[in-house]
């Protein structure tokens, strides 16, 4: 603790630390000589090529991939071509990209995933040099051919390729260039002797460092920052010039006096950086040039590799791996000698608290007549997040945790979510798993993205414990993690089907969000159907299940799956698959065993297909509905005949069907058919497609009344409808001679007030008067009121002793029948009496 | 322009303004100017949701109706469909593409499915080689739209129809889906009771569909308490009866749609002194519907009977409020009138007009024919003479009065008999093709199949049990200061509202015997809550209950459960949703089949 500002080394007014990171686990026995190195940044893993460019058949260069720990993750010998450049994805997957032009992804595992080319020509041409580059919209694969071309791809999941201008006057490789994202545009740096120009998708355009000096020389190293925002340019006079990579500023221009290129260089900066520097790497130099002109120098022990972080630079080499950055600033103010910074006195005041010394207390009241205590436990609680020893966190925090016990009103949140992040950070942080990520980097990364690294590598337990420690919402956390482990058991070739499929449910159970189907899909995809239909079996979306199936070919179990599922726009989809599918009678088959889709089907057949939903009655039996068929096309038909013939076939299906009802009436219809016909032929009356009752109407308004009684009689109307008609008919046409001998012809079996109401209705009070007296007592008042006769109601409804018709008499009467109105309220008074 | 939905216990504004906002997401993802091409059936009920002037704020332009053809042209730079997913209206769209002018500069397509997209008709545009021209293919999720405080409907017309005629469950899956949208913005229910086979099956769904969704638990408290799903079929009576309250009078007559009414104009012509009558509008009258206007919400849920005497105890309030000018003597109290005067005018409107609708309606329930009708339901519903032939049919046959009524009837009359004796029920059936035309044997033939006609089988006539049990039929109905919902059918209370009663209190389990009658099975299920989810009840604070009608539910079942709200002891509210807002005629005209006759 004492010594913590030991490694501390001033730049201008900042200080660089280097803090080792891991002993290497791997032992190389070349080191790093002759290979091909990438590492991937934020902590990432490690993958080497020896001798990338061997070609003796007989012994192939061996790739290699290690944790940032240099825990070996896999090796396996390279059989593909000579490889010019290694790069990683953002998903943590290896990009190798081979002289003609053709991209080679593998997985963290070593096993490989797809491929792309960058273009045909390169076949010829070759790649040069290859760079892989990190953008907001993925990952990016740079290349520059034999020809002097460069081409770009800037998402390597949505491949599309841009053959950039031609450099002027650049022939075979360029001395050095980078890619840059500026504006949202991919752009390529580079230097060609003396110039440097700028290529984007349809210009090459010179460009000019502001302030480099004339004597610099030409360019011979480049390197741009983390964020793409600060360019370093090395010239080959050894001038370092740094300045705004749209070439707009210079921040400095410093003479590292060194002749040599640097074999690789490297911005160092971090967020709110005091003193940015520029690492520059010889083999056995290690420079550090901050804009102040001022340097640090190490010395570099054995072959090295430079990996750029967001808040400083890794040092890869063959024993160790160092992390080099500038300290940052909460750190320098409570470690720096003789700091009077408030979470210095804090450090302080809990160091003599441990000691029970009573100094603890002055340093307390000297922060506290400052008033700046919450500023002391803040600074306490940042820092630690900054450092990488936990010891030297847990005495920050402890310090942070005494300090809080005297405020009141502070809210905790920061300290508790630094701590959790903490222990995440250390428990990531172990060389077994090997990602020495630091607080910054987390935070610019995410949980989220932490998560899925975990998951990549496979530490599966460790991620559901980050999750469950961290409380994430499962359906971001646990079951994210759960899902990539199915996937990747069922790849297990060593397991049986059976054993997997327990295994997995056992895990998974039912986490929500954790997809059965798509870890059936994966199944599928690894060979193993079986295994598919089995995780099939413990999906909870019955929908989900279907297309999976389909692509299996299961139909049968995809149409009870989308059955169960209740959406019957799939169950649709799933028929109208089978249909292609299966024979018709397989078809018809399988829907009668679900007798939902056969019913959904039948509604389509319904619509779309008249014949087939035939078809479909048939081989159900089904003559009901056969003769329902029959009536509805009978109604499409247009000539009679046809239309017969159909109803002629309904006839025998619902006789079938033992519906007699239906079988009469359908037979009926078609003697009334065949009747209007007739008479349409013979009198021209117009009666085809009317009801039989309308037919009887139109027959007796043409006067035919013989037929209509024909009609009455053949088809036995009840005496009721018919009295009711002809009383109707009779009386529109004023025919009332006949009325009245039809009114005699027998008994009325609608009564006599029908008579009476029909005939006020077409205006013949005379005539209606004639039924009065027919009518039952019960509705003379009715009838005498009717034909308006109100003394007559009158005397009916006092004959009857009847008090409610009285009343309805009396609400007619008007105040001219005085006498009437006399007469009916005794007698409603004596009625009342009785 | 919805603040009448916020009023409720619920605040259905949410569910609207969730609506609203993804219609605004999915206009802004068509950038430029644009024009809609409406499924017409649709205009309805999207009016419930947003007006013209939110499209307009998103560049619609134009808005034609989908038709055959050629699109009528337009200088827009988008094209969007707003269809339900069916089949033939995916033909009018490839028509509608195919004809599309190619030397006009390319316009960009978009197609709207409501409420749901279909692979179905995605294939179909395929087949017919459209789908490619489609820059987006989305769904606009509308499954329960908010008509009022208290009430939801998915305007599904043909749900009734299909559930039990056609065998198709499609709008149960919409219903679930719909039920789990309201979850997700109004809490887990706790607690779901159900009756009846469709019920039953969208409460599989649900439960399946929370399996499935477990993760994403919402943490939102949850507002109901209680989901009672009721399947139409369990009560086919009631809305087989003449609704008898204002607003179900309205519906009967005149029919509501989306809210609005249209009515004959005479009545509400403005009477000019001096003038004739011979400037009449010719136009129907057309009026909104629902509680934003005070005076509807205050009568539009009493019995027939009982509005006019609302209707003039307003009329009174009003002109007192308008007398008080007189009274008005200082500046400040003249200015105090004078800024009530709007309320005090739209009040003076909104009673004119129901006066006004209130004398259409007497007009016609104070005719013989309604008077006779409606004894003949109440003869049916206290189960007078239901195994004969009724003459007031006959006569009505006779009469060829119209089919619908006729098919009412006979059902009521079915329905009230548990099923008719063969030879009555031939005879009905016989009668009505021979004076109809024999065409309707298939609409009798859905009749049969729905369970509102049928011939009596061996057992035994349950109707009267039931309807003794629940109290189906109360002698002394209080049209004028109800104390029971047989107010709203003078005397019978609906079947389906006396089981959302009794199951608030005292539980279903004290009529076990009548719902083993009733079809289908009943239930109840528990949805966990997270911990913490849990409400804990102030004292004297009602329950709420979200009331879901699978078939269609009819005004005057709505004014019950209102009323059971409203009441002061029954510790319950009510939230009604259902498929479709319908009554008696729009039921059964979606169950009948008229082939299209041939012959000219």
């Amino acid at each position: 603790m004492a010594f913590i500002t030991a490694n501390w080394n001033p730049l201008g007014d900042a200080f660089y630390r280097k803090t080792e990171l891991y002993e290497m686990f791997w032992s190389l026995r070349d080191g790093l000589r002759d290979s091909l190195v990438a590492a991937a940044p934020y902590g990432g893993p490690i993958a080497l090529l020896r001798e990338p460019l061997r070609r003796s058949p007989s012994t192939r260069p061996q790739l290699e991939i290690y944790s940032a720990s240099g825990a070996s993750i896999t090796s396996f010998p390279w059989k593909s071509g000579p490889v010019v450049y290694l790069g990683w994805s953002v998903n943590d997957e290896l990009l190798c990209v081979q002289e003609d032009g053709t991209v080679l992804i593998y997985d963290l595992f070593g096993s490989f995933k797809r491929h792309f080319s960058m273009g045909q020509e390169v076949v010829q041409s070759q790649v040069l040099e290859a760079k892989v580059f990190h953008s907001p919209y993925g990952t990016g694969v740079a290349i520059v051919t034999g020809s002097s071309r460069f081409t770009l791809a800037t998402n390597i999941e949505d491949l599309k390729l841009r053959r950039l201008p031609e450099v002027a006057g650049l022939q075979g490789r360029p001395s050095c260039w980078a890619v840059l994202t500026q504006d949202r545009q991919t752009k390529v740096l580079v230097s060609s002797g003396p110039e440097l120009y700028v290529l984007d998708n349809t210009s090459c355009t010179a460009v000019y460092p502001p302030g480099l000096s004339p004597q610099a020389g030409s360019i011979v190293h480049m390197s741009v920052s983390f964020s793409y925002k600060y360019l370093a340019l090395f010239t080959e006079t050894g001038r370092l010039w740094t300045g705004l990579s749209n070439l707009q500023e210079r921040l400095s221009e410093v003479d590292t006096k060194q002749a040599a290129t640097p074999k690789q260089m490297v911005w160092c900066r971090r967020p709110r950086s005091q003193q940015p520097s520029v690492v520059l790497m010889w083999d056995r130099l290690l420079l550090v040039v901050g804009s102040c002109n001022d340097t640090i120098q190490f010395p570099l022990e054995d072959q090295s590799v430079l990996v750029g972080e967001l808040d400083g630079v890794r040092i890869i080499g063959s024993s160790s791996h160092e992390l080099l950055q500038e300290v940052p600033l909460v750190c320098q103010d409570i470690f720096k000698i003789a700091s009077m910074a408030p979470g210095a006195l804090l450090l302080e005041a809990h160091r003599e608290y441990e000691k029970s010394s009573q100094k603890a207390d002055e340093y307390l009241r000297e922060i506290k007549e400052q008033n700046v205590l919450g500023d002391a436990v803040r600074q306490c609680v940042e820092a630690a997040a900054h450092e990488y020893d936990p010891d030297t966190q847990k005495a920050l925090m402890r310090a942070a945790s005494f300090g809080k016990c005297f405020l009141t009103e502070f809210s905790p949140d920061q300290f508790v979510t630094t701590c959790r992040e903490l222990r995440v950070l250390n428990a990531v942080r172990e060389s077994s798993v090997g990602m020495p990520l630091t607080h910054t980097q987390f935070k610019q990364m995410t949980l989220q993205v932490l998560i899925d690294r975990l998951v990549y590598r496979q530490f599966y337990p460790l991620a559901i414990e980050v999750c469950r420690y961290l409380k994430i919402p499962d359906y971001q956390g646990v079951s994210r993690v759960l899902k990539h482990w199915a996937s990747c058991k069922v790849q297990q070739k060593d397991l049986t089907d059976e054993a997997i499929a327990r295994a997995v449910c056992a895990k998974v159970g039912d986490s929500p969000g954790v997809s059965y189907s798509d870890i059936a899909a994966k199944a599928y995809e690894c060979g193993r159907p079986e295994l598919a239909i089995k995780l099939l079996d413990f999906e909870a979306r019955s929908g989900e299940q279907v297309p999976l199936l389909l692509k299996m070919k299961r139909s049968q179990l995809a149409l009870s799956k989308a059955v169960e599922s209740g959406d019957t726009d799939l169950v649709y989809t799933v028929v109208t698959y089978l249909k292609n599918e299966m024979n018709r009678g397989d078809f018809f088959m399988t829907l009668r065993n679900q007798p939902v889709a056969l019913s959904l089907y039948r509604q389509f057949c319904k619509l779309q297909e008249p014949q087939t939903l035939k078809d479909l009655y048939n081989q159900d039996d089904d003559h009901q509905e056969l003769g329902n068929f029959y009536v509805t096309s009978s109604y499409r038909d247009k000539r009679l005949e046809g239309r017969l013939a159909q109803l002629q076939s309904a006839v025998d299906e619902y006789n079938k069907a033992k519906n007699d009802f239906a079988a009469k009436a359908t037979e009926e219809e078609m003697r009334l058919l065949r009747f209007q016909r007739k008479l349409d032929d013979e009198k021209g009356a117009g009666l085809l497609g009317l009801s039989l009752q309308a037919t009887m109407e139109a027959l007796m308004s043409l006067g035919l009344h013989k037929q209509a009684e024909q009609l009455y009689r053949d088809f036995r109307v009840p005496d009721k409808r018919y009295w009711w008609l002809k009383l109707k008919s009779l009386a529109e046409k004023e025919q009332w001679e006949e009325l009245e001998k039809f009114s005699k012809s027998k008994k009325s079996p609608i009564g006599y007030l029908a008579f009476v109401e029909v005939c006020m209705k077409n205006n013949n009070r005379h005539e209606a008067k004639k039924y009065v007296s027919k009518v039952t007592p019960e509705q003379k008042v009715k009838a005498h009121l009717a034909v308006g006769d109100l003394e007559g109601a009158a005397d009916a409804a006092i004959e009857r002793r009847n008090e409610a018709e009285m009343g309805a008499v009396l609400s007619r009467c008007s105040a001219s029948d005085r006498l009437l109105m006399d007469k009916l309220n005794r007698a409603r008074v004596a009625a009342a009496k009785k | 322009m919805a603040a009448h939905l916020s009023y409720g216990r619920v605040n259905l504004n949410i569910l609207r303004e969730a609506a609203r906002k993804e219609l605004r997401e999915f206009l802004d993802k068509c950038a430029g100017s644009k024009a809609i091409v409406w499924d017409e059936y649709l205009t309805g009920p999207f009016g419930l949701i947003a007006q013209y002037s939110l499209l307009k704020e998103h560049e619609v332009e134009k808005m034609f109706t989908l038709k055959s053809g050629r699109l009528p042209s337009a200088d827009v730079k988008n094209i969007i469909f707003f269809v339900r997913p069916r089949l033939e209206l995916m033909d009018i769209i490839a028509q509608n593409i195919f004809s599309e002018d190619k030397l006009h500069p390319a316009r960009d397509f978009h197609i709207l499915f409501v409420p749901r997209r279909s692979m179905l008709c995605e294939q179909r545009l395929k087949e017919q080689g459209v789908l490619g021209s489609f820059v987006n293919i989305d769904e606009y999720i509308l499954d329960l739209i908010p008509f009022d405080g208290d009430l939801l409907s998915m305007e599904y017309e043909s749900a009734f129809r299909e559930c039990y005629l056609e065998n198709d469950q499609t709008s149960l899956y919409h219903t679930a889906k719909g039920l789990m949208t309201l979850q997700a913005l109004y809490g887990t229910i706790p607690q779901i009771f159900g009756k009846g086979d469709c019920a039953r099956h969208v409460a599989n769904m649900m439960l399946r569909m929370k399996r499935e969704f477990a993760g994403t638990q919402n943490q939102i408290l949850p507002v109901f308490d209680t989901l009672l799903l009721l399947d139409r079929n369990v009560d086919l009576l009631t809305p087989l009866a003449t609704q008898l309250t204002y607003e179900g009078l309205i519906d009967e007559i005149y029919g509501i749609n989306n809210g609005y009414v249209k009515l004959p104009p005479e009545k509400f012509a403005q009477k000019k002194q001096g003038e004739g009558s011979k400037d009449l509008p010719m136009e129907p009258k057309k009026l909104q519907l629902n509680s934003a206007e005070e005076l509807y919400a205050e009568i539009r849920d009493k019995n027939f009977n009982a509005v006019g005497a609302a209707l003039s105890k307003k009329a009174k309030i009003i002109s007192a409020a308008f007398e008080e000018r007189h009274n008005a003597k200082t500046v400040g109290e003249i200015k105090q009138f004078v800024s009530q005067l709007p309320h005090m005018q739209a009040a003076r409107s909104s009673l004119a007009n129901h006066t006004s609708v209130a004398e259409l309606i007497k007009d016609i329930t104070t005719s013989e024919a309604f008077f006779d009708n409606l004894t003949v339901e109440q003869e049916f519903m206290t189960g007078v003479d239901t195994d004969k032939v009724n003459t007031y049919i006959e006569d009505c046959i006779a009469q060829k009065d119209p089919l619908i009524k006729i098919l009412r009837l006979v059902s009521m009359q079915s329905v009230c008999n548990n099923g008719l004796k063969p030879k009555v029920l031939d005879y009905y059936k016989r009668e009505i093709l021979q004076t109809y035309g024999y065409e309707h044997i298939l609409t009798l033939n859905n009749l049969e199949k729905a369970g509102l006609l049928k011939p009596q089988t061996g057992s035994r006539n349950n109707y009267p049990t039931i309807r003794k049990t629940l109290k189906l039929w109360m002698e002394d109905a209080n049209e004028q200061n109800p104390n029971d919902i047989s107010y709203v059918y003078s005397g019978y209370a609906p079947l389906s509202i006396r089981l959302t009663q009794v199951l608030a209190r005292p539980g279903w389990r004290s009529i076990e015997e009548v719902l083993k009658m009733l079809p289908g099975p009943h239930f109840e299920e528990r949805q966990q809550l997270p911990s913490g989810l849990h409400k804990k009840r102030q004292q004297g604070e009602n329950r709420t209950t979200l009331v879901f009608f699978l078939g269609g539910v009819t005004y005057a079942e709505i004014a019950a459960l209102r009323f059971l709200s409203q009441m002061e002891d029954s510790g319950m509210e009510y939230i009604i949703a259902t498929t479709k807002l319908m009554n008696g005629t729009t039921w059964v005209k979606s169950l009948m089949d008229r082939p299209e006759c041939q012959i000219p």
